[in-house]
């Protein structure tokens, strides 16, 4: 029981201290923000579920260099590849990582690099295809120290 | 400042064979977020945009936001069609442009 206790007082400890040293210095995006970065992305469309496999660690020690890996399930042909894909950080000052772009060249639609993560959140993932259609996944990490220097 | 790219894509390959490749670039991505001694805000200085061609053909290419870290690192496939020349390029915040080329050989 005790320990159950202190546990929960430990994470809410936490959670107020890393809310109040990022509070000082400038608003995170809002869920909002991340509703707008999509929508202008997709331009009004859904994003279905599926098709895109986001690899990233479950626990980011250091959030300054957090790597992440995008694969597309896609022919990759003229005729039906994998545009760009697009990925968000929901709790970051500004939720955009990066964007990238594919073409039939690149055989498979498939990238990794390494980013910034602020604190513990999601991060969203949402290709578009060549035939228009939009698909989106989303990852949650648990970042032990935040990335956003001081 | 931003020095010379390193470029990781195998010598030779056979047609229609998808390769991996690697780049990594020197850069401190100042993400316009972080404050100096006195308080002030440390101007945003970033890599913007990667971009990688094949015998003029574009493959892959990136836009970066200050999100990405330090020394910003790329691993992406690419199709083998023909024996050729990869170009890469990364675009600084301030227009300077890094080139780099690498060439692969048919099997």
């Amino acid at each position: 029981m005790i320990n159950v206790k202190r546990r929960t007082l430990l994470t809410r400890t936490a959670g107020l201290a890393t809310a109040a040293f990022f509070g000082q210095q400038s608003a995170f995006a809002s869920v909002d923000e991340v509703t707008a970065a999509i929508d202008a992305f997709t331009k009004g469309v859904t994003p279905d579920s599926g098709v895109i496999t986001l690899t990233t660690p479950e626990i980011a020690e250091n959030g300054n260099s957090v790597p992440i890996a995008v694969s597309v399930d896609s022919p990759m042909t003229e005729d039906d590849h994998v545009v760009s894909v697009m990925l968000l950080a929901e709790d970051n000052p500004n939720p955009e990582i990066a964007t990238f772009h594919f073409t039939p060249h690149s055989g498979q639609a498939s990238a990794s690099t390494r980013m910034r993560l602020a604190q513990t959140q999601n991060v969203v993932a949402v290709a578009k295809m060549s035939s228009g259609a939009f698909h989106s996944a989303s990852n949650n990490i648990k970042v032990t120290i935040g990335g956003c220097g001081g | 400042m931003a020095s010379k790219p390193r470029i990781k894509v195998p010598k030779k390959a056979a047609v229609g064979d998808i390769i991996t490749i690697k780049s990594l670039i020197s850069h401190k991505m100042e993400s316009g977020q972080r404050k100096d001694k006195e308080g002030n805000v440390i101007p945003r200085k970033i890599i913007n945009a990667f971009s990688c061609e094949f015998n003029g053909k574009p493959v892959f290419s990136c836009d970066l936001d200050p999100a990405i870290s330090a020394n910003p690192y790329f691993e992406f496939k690419a199709l083998v069609s023909e024996a050729g020349t990869f170009k890469f390029s990364w675009t600084d915040d301030d227009g300077e442009v890094i080139e780099a080329t690498k060439d692969i050989a048919v099997a």
